[in-house]
């Protein structure tokens, strides 16, 4: 069986890319399954899909222990510890990531030996389409060798049958671009055999102790823990507020922000808090002279999380 | 009938269009929502012929399906987790009503602490509301048991709604490959929602009963309905013959996986089945006879095929999705009941795992038949066992400490 995970933003098509690379794998006659795992928030928080393809019926569900392939499309996930995409990661694995900077590179950050590559896309301002994630699916199939470009072809028109022909038709070049690119590692990813009667190893099982309710309660009853969590990392496109033009009506922005991510200094004069802003971008649209703009995070969000 | 890739929300979607439902009241939910998404995409494109509302919560929703199904007119809604037990005053009073409906239910574990992953706390809370109970295992019987759902709901000596269970995420958003049964099939399998005499209409007032009754009328309904539900075995049973007939698809009330001859056989519901058929495979391999059984239909219980089914066999390892809090798992005291007294009962061992979303692998599984196996052995059932590691231990203390450091700063 093949077993695929793609890791990438909320809004960066990841959960389509998948269902493309399933879809692609099914025309050519494996059986397929293909699953995103998201958690209460979606736009910029980090996503995961799993695709899963075999001969035979698949039975697996769920995230599967290990993966034989892990294709990342958002770089700046590899240093956010919450996304685990390299959680299961062996000395079979492939590691494929959209990034601008060299293969050998990732693999000397990464202390691997070997089976990391790269492809490039640059995706222009404001892109509202799943390009990242059909990029994503043209190189894994490639990788995978045993997808044909006519089956990406099909699978593309099926998974962005919604979506208006110029938008199927940028997603479509930006995956067989994706695809053309990793011509070089075409076949590389292998199936894992299936394992043949080896007994497995008895589970770390232990006895679940009985806490004090005071330790064993789920009970949140400080507001830090909010404040902790940055959510401003979630962030894809970022609001800026253009000083000249604002008209310090000190309250339209600030109350509309449904993260109370903008505080008006006691000169009448907001300011957004970027740790946690999400990038929902509705302080741009409420406020009346224009005066915030926006710009995309591109290449900003790569410093690794801040812990506790 | 073409095989296409379905997600366990379109593939219950599809189920509900192919059954040609005409109204279908909703209020979203995670992770059901995409459910009631897909018909509503259906009804604006004109695809499907039907009618959606939004209500302001499921207590109103179910209130609307089960007097809309009081109409004569077919039903379909859906609802996960917290929303399950928020119409579950509507869920008791509606299945009184003798209203028939298809209710499914995308099974997401209930609060508190809050999770959307899946398990049966939420379902399993229904399950003496007097809704039939089906369980799918598969994106596939998702769309099959909505079918059967309204076959056996709308028989005239049944007329009980039909809760249908999915497992969010592990069927909800998993796409897998789904014969799509050809609609004109599916329609004539169906058929049509009679009513008869029991239907409501506007400016024609009937009543079965008055409003408030006394202990022996109010018990005449209560068995009544008891007895329906019984007899909505054999209804399902034969519809599912007919559905067998048409697709090449069974799907009875009990499923038996290599249980035949086996010496310990995995008990349990749902999605968690088809990573079951793969640990009676590895263990089979490695020379233990394993088997499963597991229970399509929970509501009625299956007694009498269960009890067939697990005669002579040496373990039976119960996995719960579920805990009654200060019980245990509430498969194992179903099935305890069921065989208890029974001449060449099994031993049973009680494991309860998966909750919220908890994975429960192959490893675990081999592991627990042979925990069930060594208590035949002795002779004697074990402890109730939870589920659950070292390394998971490890991960709330690393939690708690954080938490905790938090709430004394
Ligand atoms: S984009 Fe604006 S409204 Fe949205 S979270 Fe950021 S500051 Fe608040
Ligand atoms: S809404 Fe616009 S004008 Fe008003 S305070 Fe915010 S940025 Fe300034």
């Amino acid at each position: 069986m093949y077993r695929i995970r793609l890791h990438g933003r909320g809004g960066q098509g990841i959960q389509t890319g998948a269902r493309i690379l399933a879809s692609a794998l099914f025309v050519e006659g494996f059986e397929t399954q293909d699953s995103p795992l998201y958690g209460a928030e979606r736009r910029g928080a980090p996503v995961s899909a799993t695709v899963r393809a075999a001969r035979a019926p698949i039975r697996e569900r769920g995230l599967p222990a290990r993966a034989d392939l892990i294709a990342v499309g958002d770089e700046s996930l590899l240093g956010v510890a919450a996304a685990g995409v390299l959680r299961d990661a062996d000395e079979r694995s492939w590691l494929l990531i959209r990034s601008g900077v060299a293969a050998e590179i990732w693999r000397s950050r990464l202390g691997r030996s070997e089976r990391v590559a790269t492809f490039a896309l640059e995706v222009e301002e404001g892109a509202e389409l799943p390009l990242v994630g059909a990029a994503c699916a043209g190189a894994a199939a490639r990788m995978l060798g045993v997808v044909s470009r006519a089956s990406l072809e099909s699978a593309l028109e099926r998974e962005l049958a919604a979506l208006s022909a110029q938008a199927r038709a940028a997603s479509a070049a930006r995956a067989f671009a994706a695809w053309d690119e990793l011509a070089a590692l075409a076949g590389c990813v292998t199936e894992e055999p299936a394992p043949i009667g080896a007994p497995l190893p008895r589970p770390d099982w232990v006895d679940v102790p009985l806490d004090p309710a005071d330790v064993a309660a789920p009970d949140i009853r400080v507001p830090l823990t909010s404040v902790q969590v940055r959510t401003g990392l979630w962030r894809t496109l970022r609001p800026v507020i253009d000083d000249a033009l604002c008209r310090r009506c000190s309250w339209l922005c600030s109350s509309f922000c449904p993260d109370g991510a903008i505080s008006i200094d006691p000169d009448g004069r907001p300011c957004i808090d970027y740790d946690h802003c999400k990038g929902c971008l509705v302080c741009a649209a409420v406020c009346p002279p224009h005066a915030i703009r926006v710009e995309r995070e591109a290449g900003r969000a790569t410093e690794p999380e801040k812990v506790g | 009938m073409s095989r296409v890739l379905l997600s366990g929300n379109a593939a219950i979607a599809w189920g509900a269009r192919l059954a040609g439902v005409d109204y279908v009241p909703a209020f979203p939910i995670t992770p059901q929502t995409e459910i009631i998404e897909t018909l509503a995409g259906w009804i604006g494109s004109n695809e499907l012929d039907a009618r959606t509302v939004m209500f302001e919560s499921e207590h109103s929703m179910l209130t609307a399906a089960g007097a809309a199904a009081s109409t004569g007119v077919r039903v379909f809604t859906a609802t996960s987790s917290q929303g399950l037990l928020y119409a579950m005053e509507m869920l008791y009073s509606v299945a009184g009503w003798r209203a028939p409906f298809v209710l499914v239910n995308v099974s997401r574990a209930v609060a508190a602490p809050v999770t959307l992953h899946s398990d049966h706390g939420d379902v399993l809370a229904a399950r003496d509301s007097g809704f039939l109970q089906l369980h799918a295992a598969t994106c596939q019987e998702a769309l099959d048991l909505v079918l059967l759902g309204y076959r056996t709901a709308e028989h005239p000596d049944v007329r009980l709604p039909a809760l249908v269970n999915l497992d969010g995420f592990l069927l909800s958003f998993t796409r897998e490959p789904v014969e799509l049964p050809d609609p004109e099939l599916a329609r004539r399998f169906v058929g049509a929602f009679e009513p008869g005499a029991s239907a409501f209409r506007a400016s024609r007032p009937v009543s079965q009963a008055v409003a408030v009754l006394g202990g022996g009328p109010y018990s005449y309904f209560r068995y009544e309905m008891h007895r329906a539900s019984e007899h909505a075995g054999t209804v399902f049973a034969d519809a599912a013959i007919e559905l067998e007939a048409a697709t090449g698809r069974a799907n009875d009330a009990v499923e038996c996986y290599r249980s035949d001859d086996a010496e310990v056989v995995f008990f349990l519901i749902g999605s968690l089945s088809t990573t079951a058929k793969d640990a009676v495979d590895r263990l089979r391999e490695s020379g233990t006879r394993a088997g499963l059984v597991r229970p399509r239909l929970l509501r009625p219980f299956p007694t009498a095929a269960l009890r067939s089914a697990l005669h002579g066999r040496r373990a039976v390892a119960v996995v719960d999705q579920d805990l009654s809090i200060g019980s245990g798992g509430v498969l194992h005291a179903e099935l305890a009941g069921a065989l208890h007294g029974q001449a060449g009962a099994p031993l049973l061992a009680s494991f309860i795992g998966g909750l919220g979303g908890r994975r429960v692998g192959v490893d675990e599984l081999c592991s627990i038949s042979g925990e069930a196996l060594e208590a035949a052995s002795a002779g004697r059932p074990p402890a109730p066992r939870l589920l659950y590691t070292e390394a998971e231990l490890r991960e709330v203390r690393k939690l708690q400490a954080i938490a905790h450091e938090e709430r004394h700063r």
